[in-house]
């Protein structure tokens, strides 16, 4: 272990002093740093994270989005986690759009794990992420005319005509 | 097992050339596993020494659609999984059957969801369903026998009839 670990404020000092207010919504919830960037920042942040020669967050562990129906900042959110290998210490951070604008900037030039993670948050929410080398479905069957996690949509098959709710415990609850 | 309704004499025997070719067809038929998920460890329990589907004469499990005469689809098919099954359904030559095994091939299970095939009648003609989730071997050899019945008195006609012709046109095959 060094002698001076790279601690949770010392990440959110160096972020503070780069950005400032740009980024919001500190908490550190089971110890796990997250703050929420502005959408237009997040490759900003990332190189900043991936360059800095002390925070070398060089690893992207996961990207996926999330859905916030009436969510006051915007109702789709990228989730980023980042891993620096060399002290094992990791963060997490969300950048917000909106269902009518799904538009993020693509992390594929800066992490190559990037290209099928943004594919799956594409095929499932439907963000667009700008730049990306290849942007198309790449779980579900391309001729899906809708994106199936977004809250709107209902997780049974819609295509099925012969299954009677009512046999299914929820005929009641659609109609009521 | 019984002989077919015939003519007996004295050396000789006279019957039905369908009753005899269904006869030979139920008692060689060659399955194509095509097993996905849980009902596929119920069906190796089926073909394995205890349940053993040889007995049958099912002995040799094929695992090229062209060889074979009966796909038996074991398992969750998934949207995506689709045209292969279909693929492999197609490449089988006629006659042939199709046994779906268990609540996820036969109407999509518990699996009432956007990304799974719900029924993979919605694909291809199936001849036998087998219910159960998954179904014991017992079970998936009934539904083996039902094939057998099947198959051993279906016309030799019936794969040039119209109706046959109009069930393949509904699923978008010739």
């Amino acid at each position: 272990m060094d002698s001076m670990a790279l601690t949770n404020d010392i990440i959110k000092e160096k972020l503070i002093a780069k950005f400032g207010e740009l980024l919001t919504d500190w908490e550190e919830p089971f110890g796990l740093l997250t703050f929420t960037a502005p959408k237009d920042e997040n490759l900003k942040v990332m190189q900043f994270l991936y360059d800095d020669p002390e925070l070398r967050f060089q690893f992207l562990t996961d990207l996926c989005g999330v859905h916030y129906p009436g969510g006051k900042t915007g109702d789709l959110a990228v989730v980023y986690h980042l891993h620096n290998l060399k002290d094992n210490v990791r963060l997490r951070f969300k950048v917000f759009t909106t269902t009518a604008n799904p538009e993020v900037y693509t992390a594929t030039s800066l992490y190559s794990s990037a290209n099928w993670m943004e594919r799956e948050t594409f095929d499932f929410f439907g963000i667009n992420f700008v730049g990306h080398p290849n942007m198309k479905r790449i779980l579900n069957v391309e001729e899906m005319d809708y994106f199936p996690l977004r809250k709107e949509f209902p997780l049974e098959d819609q295509s099925r005509t012969d299954k009677d709710d009512e046999m299914f415990g929820r005929g009641r609850l659609l109609n009521s | 097992m019984d002989a077919p309704d015939g003519y007996a004499g004295e050396g000789f025997f006279t019957s039905k050339l369908s009753d005899v070719v269904g006869l030979a067809r139920k008692n060689s038929i060659w399955p194509m596993p095509f097993a996905t998920s849980c009902c596929g460890i119920e069906f190796m329990a089926t073909m394995a020494s205890h349940y053993d589907l040889a007995r049958f004469g099912a002995e040799r499990l094929g695992f090229s659609p062209r060889q074979c005469d009966l796909l038996m689809v074991i398992g969750t098919i998934a949207k995506k999984m689709g045209p292969v099954l279909k693929q492999v359904y197609l490449q089988m030559a006629e006659p042939r059957w199709v046994l779906s095994v268990g609540a996820c091939a036969s109407s999509g299970g518990i699996f009432d969801t956007y990304s799974v095939l719900q029924g993979i009648d919605q694909i291809i003609p199936v001849d036998v369903y087998v219910p159960g989730c998954p179904p014991r071997p017992e079970a998936i050899l009934d539904g083996f026998m039902k094939i057998q019945e099947l198959v051993g008195k279906e016309s030799i006609r019936r794969r040039h009839s119209e109706k046959y012709q109009a069930l393949l046109a509904s699923y978008g095959i010739q």
